[in-house]
Parts: C-alpha cells; structure tokens; sequence
C-alpha cells in the first residue's frame, strides 16, 4: 500500500470532522429550539438520537419495511415521544428553575434509557448504509457515502428550519414566544402548544441525527449522554438560541477532535475541544453568535 | 381506586404464596457463594453473560441434587462497574450474606478495589478480570493470599498476538486502544512487550468508549504505513474501528483484534469488514472447531450448547470465566466444605489440571491464575465464522 | 425556612452518635453503618454544594473533579511516595483551591447554562487527565494500595471508626456552614441569588463573594475525596466522572436546594438507593430511579426537605 500524503491526511481529518461535527450540530439545533422557546436545556436531547437510531432499525431492519417508509416512521414515533416528555415531565413542574428542569430533563433521559435496554437490550445495532458502502476517494481521501448522507440532512434541516421559522406563521408565532412568552399569549398565541411544538420539532430532528448517524456508528441504548454533551457544548459555543451559532458550534468541535486526533494526541481529543470551549466562554461569555444583551433578560 | 387496591392485594398474596411454596427439593443445607458482576451500565457486556453463566451452572447443580446433598445459594450483586459499589457489595456479601467465597468481579479496576476486603475479611476471591495485578502483589511479587482469577492474562493475549506477528515477520506495528481499563492495560503490555519480541511501535492512538468515527485515528496510522494493526478494545468501538479500516482501503495491513473480540454477534455486526480478522481465543469461543481429542471438547461444547438452549443468544468469552470461577468453587465445596480457609487451600493445592471453559488451570503457590498463553488459540475470520489460524 | 436552630443540629448529632450502635442490634442493617460511611462522604460534597447553588444561586456539574483532585493528591503523594496520609489531605486541600481558584475566578464570570457547561468541560477535562497520565494515576485501572488513617497512632481499621471519623467532618462542616449561613456572608449570598445587580447596588462584592463559596466548596470535595481514597485503599477515574457530577446535582434537587437540610438528606437518600434499596428492582432499578427523581421533581419543588413545612402549612390550614 502507498503512503498517504500529509494533504490527504488533513482533507480526511476535515471529512470526518465535519461528518461527526454534523451529528453535533444536529444536536444543538434540537437543543437551541427548545431553549428558544422555553429557555429549557433538555438533557435528553441525546436520548432521541438514540431513538432515533434504534426504532429505525427496528423498522427498517426488523420489520423491513423500506427505507422511504421507515425513515418517516421513525421520526414520527420519536416525535411522539418527545412530546410526552413535554406533557409528563416538563409540564407538570410547578415551580420552574434551572436546576428543577436540568433535573427534571436528567430524570426523563433516564427512564428512557432504561426502557430502551429493556426494549433492545444491552448490543449495539447495525443499519445498512442508504446508499451502500463504496468508499468514494477524493484527492488520496476516503468519503463513505453516508458522510454524505449526514452532511446533506443537516442542510436541509437547516434549510426547512429556516423556512419554518422565517415563512410559515406557526414558525412565526414560535418566533414570538422566544422573544417573550407574556407579550405572546397576550396577541392570542397559545404558548403551551408552542412550547408542545417545539419538543415535538427537536425530538423529529433528534431522530433524524440518529437515523443518519446509526449506520456508521452503530447504535446501542446508552449512546444518548455523550451525545447530548457534545451537542450542549456545540450550542453553548455557537451561543445559546442561535441556529448558525449551533451548525458553526457542532462542526467547530467536530473538527477539533478529528484534528486533534490526528495532529497531536487522540487521547485528549476531547479534552481539546472542551479546552477551546472554555476558552471562547471566558472571552465572549455568551458564545460565538449570542448576544450577552439577549443573555442578560433571559431567566436562565 | 378499588381495583388498584385488589391488584395490590393479589400481587401481595402471590408473593406470600410463592415463598411458601417455593421450598420444593430437600437438601441437607445451603452452601452460599457470593457473586459480583458489572450485569449494568456501560461494561454490562461483561457482567451480563456472567450472571447469565452463573445462574445456569447454579440451576444445574441443584436440580442434579445440588454439592454432596447441600443446596447451592447463589448470591449476586450487580456492581454496574463502579469501583464504590462493588466494593460494598463484597463487604455485604462477606459479612452479612456469609458467604463462604466470592466469584468476580468483571472489571480489573473493581477487582483491585475490593482485594483488600477479601484480604482482610480471610475470604477466597476468584475474580474474573483481565489484569495480572490482581493476582501479583508488587510489593512481596507473590499473589495476594486470598485472590484468584480465571481469565488470561493481557499479557497472554499479547504473547499470542506477537508470536503470530514474528512467525510472519511482521514487525512494525501499530496500536490503536479505546481509553477505558480493559483498552489501557492491553495498551500497556503491547508496549511492555515489544521489545521481547522485536517489534517495534510506530503508532499509538486511542479512542473513547462511545466515539462514533475513528477514522482520524486510522488516517494517522495509514500515513505511518505500519505491517500490521493492534485494536484492543471491548463493545461497538471494536466493530466501527474495523469498518473504518476497510472503509479507509486498509484492507491490506493486516489487521489483529484482542481477545474481547470473542462474540459472533462481533462479526454479524462487523458487516462483512470482520473478514480475514485475527485475535486470540479461548477454547470455549470455538468449541466447534477443537478437535476430538482436545481436552476441553467437551466442556465447551456442552457450555455452548446449555447457553444457547437457554438464553437463545451467542455465547460471549466472558461468560466462560465465570464458568471457570463458580465449577472451581464447586469442586471445592463438594471436597472439603463451606470452611473458607480450606477453601482457599483447596484451591492453591488442589486445582490441578482443571479443564475449564479457557484452558486447564493449574494453581500454586505462586500462581493465582493457572493458565499459560497456550490457552489462546489465533483464530482467524474467515466466511463469518472463526477458523483457526496457521 | 431559612434559620437553623440548635435543636435539630443536636438531634442529627445524637442519631449520628447512636447510628452503628442501632445497626448493630438488627442484622437486617448490619451493613447500613458501611453505607453511611459513603454516605457521609457525599454528604460533605452536597454541604458546600448546597452553599453554592442553592443559597448563591451559582450552578456547578464539575464538582466530581474537585473530589477526584483530592482523592488522587491523597493517592498518589501515600502511594509513589510514601508521605502521612494526613499532610496528604491538607496538600489536596491546598491543590484544589488553587485550581478553583484558578477556573472558578473566569468561569463565576457566566451565567446560567454557560456556566453549567463550562464546569461540565471543567470536569470532563480533569477525567480524562486521570485516564491519560497513566504514569501519575494508574490510568482507567486505577491506583490501589492506599493506606488507611490512623490518628497519633490509633488505626481507624473498622468501618465503625471510620464512620465517627467521617460523619466528624461532616458534622463540623455542617456547623461552619451554618454559621456562614448566619452571618452578613449569608446575606450576601441570598442577595447574589435574588438579584446580582441589585447585590451589587448595595455594595456587595460579588464576584468575591462567588469565588469564595466556589473555593469553599471546592475544598469540602477535596476532603471527602482524601477520605473515600484512604477508606477505599483504591481509586480508579470512572468514581469521579461526570455521572457523580450529575448524582451530586440530583442529591442537591431531590433534598432541596434551598436548605441545607437538604444536602444530608439529599446524599442520604441517594446514597442508600442507588446502593441499597434499588437492588430489589433488579433491572429495573434505572427506571424506578428516574421516576423517584421525576416524581420529587415534580410533587415537590423544595425537595425533600421542603416536607415539614407543607405538613405544616397542611395542619394550619
């Protein structure tokens, strides 16, 4: 076999950077809608990617049924969880604060780990790639097609986001309650059905994550907590509420670690992204994109 | 509101029901022996098939009648890997449970961290982790007095891998390890051993234990053009890292996994990337392929067989250490009794020749593990299925 | 809610002082006395954790660092090389400060989720430092051979002793907080709480005053992690990742933030569940801890501590 130039070496560090960035920043994106809404971090954001992963499999796979098919299911049933998470677990707290929504998300991702081990068990899962898995080589680089697959589902929930925010007025209306819950109910928006939406949007884009992901990754029932972590960190570095802020974020750490990885030390590459996030907070301590003045009104 | 309250009844009255009548066999009494594995969290894939493998052996004995009349009680805890509550666990079992000896735990870490209560509490231990720290006391460079364990050592994995390595002249390697404690300390004797055997290391990556792409990593090696890989790790990482490879065209570096790679389920899940893999086994992982003369044919195919009869699942390596742990407890009991210090003699004096699950143990004074690198076979993928290598 | 009276302190002394006696007496909860060691040792974390986050209002998902700080100061100086377990423990004291100092002084500058974040990475950072210098810490295997505590030559060998010795530091951190609590400290903090940039209106100094409770904290962790290393006689990094970070929130919640109560309680109950009582659920002992923690969340927003003032509130009405 030839060796590998340093150029390929990099182009493939950035391949993968931004491939694992993209499951991130899909992530962060669930993370910031729900926040915009309801200034709620959801701690089981990761638990829909692992879903996501698993009810797919178990459609596609199990059942299978194609690809077209189960891809909508999945994301279906997932987005029914995620507004049952609202329902039973956010809604009925009382007396909202940080710590009881940390805690009260934390918990949630909890019972919805264990019910999933007891529902897969404890082994990973394998779902074939959409497209099948010849390596396409670009420049001495090796990208899977279903690189291609995430990448490419990240912009079109970026795209559909920005659609549905900016065109549509249920978008619209959102919109409204992030800026100001009262002033929002006060022009007729009901804001819990916003708040129910915006659960029912992250869990679908969660599921989306996991379903793209699952085939390069595979998929087992605790996967969720890293993820949520690395999807937290994407959207705390793009800025809380930020939807550029949380794709930069999530690619941004995705690339450090493929990179570190690679260049200095794979086994602090983590610890170097988490470095370069500390970093950017202590300088501009609302994130990349997000506005300290913003910040400063938000409860939390 | 009424039917709640009688469901709650009913499930009440069951229960008082069930322990009434659930004394069905007469023994003489009870043996107890206590268990610890990690059956949850995130090294579940250890502790499950052991709990499973002890259950089983435990159902088996009893129903044949039990150890010389004496009902055998199982007791196990489950210590999801973490060093504080297993460490509890043992203590309970030990002073409150009584048992007279204690199989486990699954985890190197954990087994370090509860060697002192079997020590100071005078209790036999055979634990089911991987490092030879275990059963080597730096200080006086003996084993502990009280502690044994039953799988091979990293070391005998590495000398496996190494001696297969040299006889094909390969000898610049790379390692690629997943940063938990069964990745670092295989990391360690790799690097321990290279020397011993001419090989020379020139590269040395790591991963997480729920990383997603480990191409990166890969991407490094392939720039440095080694003759072959070394991945040791455990889980779904050892499967991506393989996909990785053949995806990054390195087919043609020959690629060695540890011998956590011993599940079939490895090779399903592997999607065809597993092809032309070799790693280090015990006997039991291949029972089919042993031929009819080897001494542990029988024993492993009837685990194998009893397992999948039973769970309906393919059998795992790390079962067949605690196989190995409970049957020499057994024997133990059924020769001299629930006395914990005859026990423990037994077991130094007496395990001799023992045909166990991962080769046939011989324990002594100086040797708390009783097993040689023979007691690896190379085996190779080949068509999905193991097949030993030449 | 807030004051704290002698009475209840001295109760909670006398059933610490009485606690091995009573177990001892029934063989059901024999053991309990090993559990309340671990117990007690958690306990001091969530004390200063408490001061932090309910009474200054500041979030932290790093404290499992500073715990592990300790821990490794304590195994690594007795282990490599041979120091008094005691000096040990006032140099992981003096370690963890600094480094709280040293993270606290720019991260106290966030607010809200950017601070929970920026300790989270914090911690993570600390864990994978444990796994990675394996020449220092042992790496994932951990570190084992750490001597036990004696005290002017009185070996703390048994679980009894070693549970007066740790419920000691509780019980005295406990008191000092209190009168912290007490004090124009105390008010300070609550003002923080309330509103910072009233706080500082009316002269306090706030980041001062943050910095000096994170430190504080940071410091109560490092004891118990010199405590749980020398009772333990091992330590591995897995003990100190950024699920106990997590657990010691969820200890916090489910007592009650807002009380210092709440801390013991919180540690109690956590401790003996997650050790003890969840067993008897066998696999399903995940999910009847999330619902504890979803129930008490949302039945009880003062936690657990908050109980006796709704039965009071109850019989007055």
């Amino acid at each position: 076999m030839e060796k590998i130039t340093l150029a390929s070496q990099l182009l493939q560090y950035l391949i993968t950077g931004l491939t694992v960035g993209s499951v991130y920043a899909m992530v962060a994106v669930g993370f910031n809608i729900i926040y915009n809404v309801t200034e709620i971090i959801n701690f089981a954001q990761g638990e829909f990617v692992m879903l996501g992963g698993l009810i797919m499999v178990f459609f596609h796979v199990a059942m299978g049924l194609s690809l077209i098919l189960a891809f909508p299911a999945t994301v279906i049933l997932v987005t029914l969880v995620g507004m049952l998470l609202d329902r039973l677990a956010i809604r009925p707290i009382r007396q909202p604060s940080v710590l009881t929504l940390i805690i009260a998300t934390i918990a949630a991702s909890i019972i919805i780990k264990g019910a999933a081990m007891f529902i897969w068990g404890k082994d990973p899962y394998d779902l074939p790639a959409f497209s099948g898995r010849n390596p396409i080589t670009f420049l001495g680089a090796v990208i899977q097609p279903q690189y291609l697959w995430v990448i490419g589902f990240l912009v079109f929930v970026v795209i559909a986001l920005s659609i549905f925010f900016d065109r549509t007025i249920i978008g619209k209306a959102m919109s409204a309650c992030a800026d100001n819950a009262d002033a929002a109910s006060l022009v007729g928006i009901n804001v819990k059905q916003m708040i129910l939406l915006s659960f029912a949007l992250s869990a679908g884009i969660g599921a989306v994550a996991g379903i793209t992901m699952t085939p390069i990754s595979l998929m087992e029932y605790d996967r969720g907590v890293m993820l949520a972590i690395k999807g937290f960190g994407a959207a705390i570095l793009g800025g809380l509420g930020s939807f550029p802020g949380a794709i930069l974020g999530g690619l941004i750490i995705g690339s450090i670690e493929s990179f570190g990885a690679g260049l200095i030390s794979s086994g602090y590459k983590d610890a170097f992204a988490l470095l370069v996030l500390m970093a950017v907070l202590f300088f501009k301590p609302s994130g990349i994109f997000g506005d300290i003045e913003i910040s400063k009104i938000k409860r939390f | 509101m009424t039917l709640r309250r009688i469901s709650i009844i009913a499930t009440i009255c069951l229960f008082v029901v069930g322990l009434l009548i659930n004394p069905a066999q007469a023994f003489k009494g009870t043996y107890k022996v206590g268990a610890v594995f990690s059956v949850t969290g995130r090294t579940s894939f250890l502790g499950d098939p052991e709990k499973k493998t002890a259950e089983m052996l435990a159902e088996q004995i009893n129903n044949a009648g039990g150890i010389n009349g004496h009902k055998l009680e199982l007791i196990i805890y489950d210590s999801e890997g973490d060093a504080t509550k297993c460490n509890l666990a043992v203590k309970k079992l030990i002073t409150k449970d009584k048992v007279c000896a204690v199989i486990g735990p699954s985890l190197s870490g954990t087994s370090m961290a509860v060697l002192p209560v079997a020590e100071k509490n005078k209790t036999p231990l055979i634990s089911c982790a991987a490092s030879y720290k275990i059963v080597h006391n730096e200080k006086t460079g003996k084993p502990y007095k009280w502690v044994f364990k039953t799988p091979q050592t990293d070391t005998m994995a590495v000398e496996a891998i190494y001696s297969h390595l040299f006889k094909r002249g390969l000898n610049k390697i790379a390692i690629i390890s997943v940063t938990s404690g069964f990745g670092a300390s295989g990391r360690g004797e790799l690097i321990r051993l290279a020397p011993t055997y001419g090989m020379i290391i020139v590269a040395d990556e790591k991963y997480g234990p729920k990383d997603t792409d480990m191409t990166a990593q890969l991407t490094k090696i392939k720039g440095k053009a080694p003759a072959a890989i070394v991945n040791w790790s455990v889980g779904p990482t050892q499967v991506t890292v393989l996909r990785n490879w053949r995806d990054l065209g390195m087919s043609s570096i020959p690629f060695y996994q540890s011998h956590g790679f011993g599940s079939r389920k490895n090779i399903e899940l592997a999607a065809g990337a597993a092809e032309g893999i070799l790693c280090p086994l015990g006997s039991c992982n291949i029972a089919g392929l042993l031929s009819a003369s080897h001494p542990q044919k029988d024993v492993t195919m009837k685990y194998s067989k009893d397992y999948k009869a039973r769970y309906n699942e393919p059998l795992s390596s790390f079962g067949g250490h605690a196989w190995d742990a409970l049957q020499m407890v057994v024997q133990a009991l059924s020769n001299v009794g629930d006395d914990k210090a005859k026990i423990r003699d037994y077991l130094e004096n007496n395990i001799k020749g023992f045909v166990g699950q991962h080769g046939v143990f011989n324990y002594s004074l100086n040797d708390h593990n009783g097993l040689t690198k023979d007691a690896f076979n190379m085996v190779i993928v080949k068509d999905g299925d193991w097949a030993l290598a030449d | 809610m807030l004051r704290i009276t002698k009475l209840p302190i001295t109760i909670f002394a006398l059933f610490i002082i009485f606690f091995p006696w009573i177990a001892r007496q029934i063989p059901a909860i024999d053991h309990y006395t090993d559990i309340m060691v671990f117990a007690g040792i958690y306990c001091l974390i969530t004390i200063g954790l408490s001061l932090l986050m309910g009474y200054a209002g500041q979030i932290s998902l790093g404290h499992a660092a500073f715990y592990g700080i300790g821990a490794y100061v304590s195994a690594i100086l007795t282990v490599r090389y041979g120091l008094n377990p005691w000096a040990c423990m006032c140099i992981g004291v003096a370690v963890t400060a600094a480094v709280a100092l040293l993270v606290g002084a720019p991260s106290l500058k966030l607010k809200g989720h950017y601070l929970a974040m920026a300790t989270l990475a914090f911690g993570i950072i600390i864990f994978i430092i444990f796994n990675e210098e394996i020449e220092w810490t042992g790496g994932p295997d951990g570190m084992a051979g750490i001597p036990g505590l004696s005290i002017f030559g009185f070996e703390l060998d048994s679980v009894e002793k070693y549970f007066y010795l740790v419920w000691g530091f509780v019980l005295a951190a406990f008191v000092f907080t209190v009168n912290v609590i007490q004090s124009g400290t105390g008010r300070a903090l609550r003002a923080i709480h309330a509103s910072e940039p009233a706080a500082s209106a009316m002269g306090v100094d706030v980041s001062r005053f943050k910095i000096m409770i994170f430190v504080y904290s940071a410091v109560l962790a490092s004891l118990a992690g010199s405590l749980y290393a020398h009772y333990l006689n091992f330590v591995n990094p897995s003990t100190f990742d950024l699920f106990f970070s997590i657990k010691l929130l969820i200890m916090i919640a489910l007592g009650g933030m807002h009380n210092i109560w709440g801390a013991v309680i919180g540690a109690g109950l956590i401790t003996f569940l997650s050790y003890e009582w969840l067993h008897y659920f066998e696999e399903f002992d995940v999910i009847v801890y999330g619902a504890i923690l979803l129930l008490v969340t949302i039945f009880l927003p003062q936690g657990l501590a908050g109980v006796p003032g709704i039965v009071k509130d109850w019989f007055r009405s």
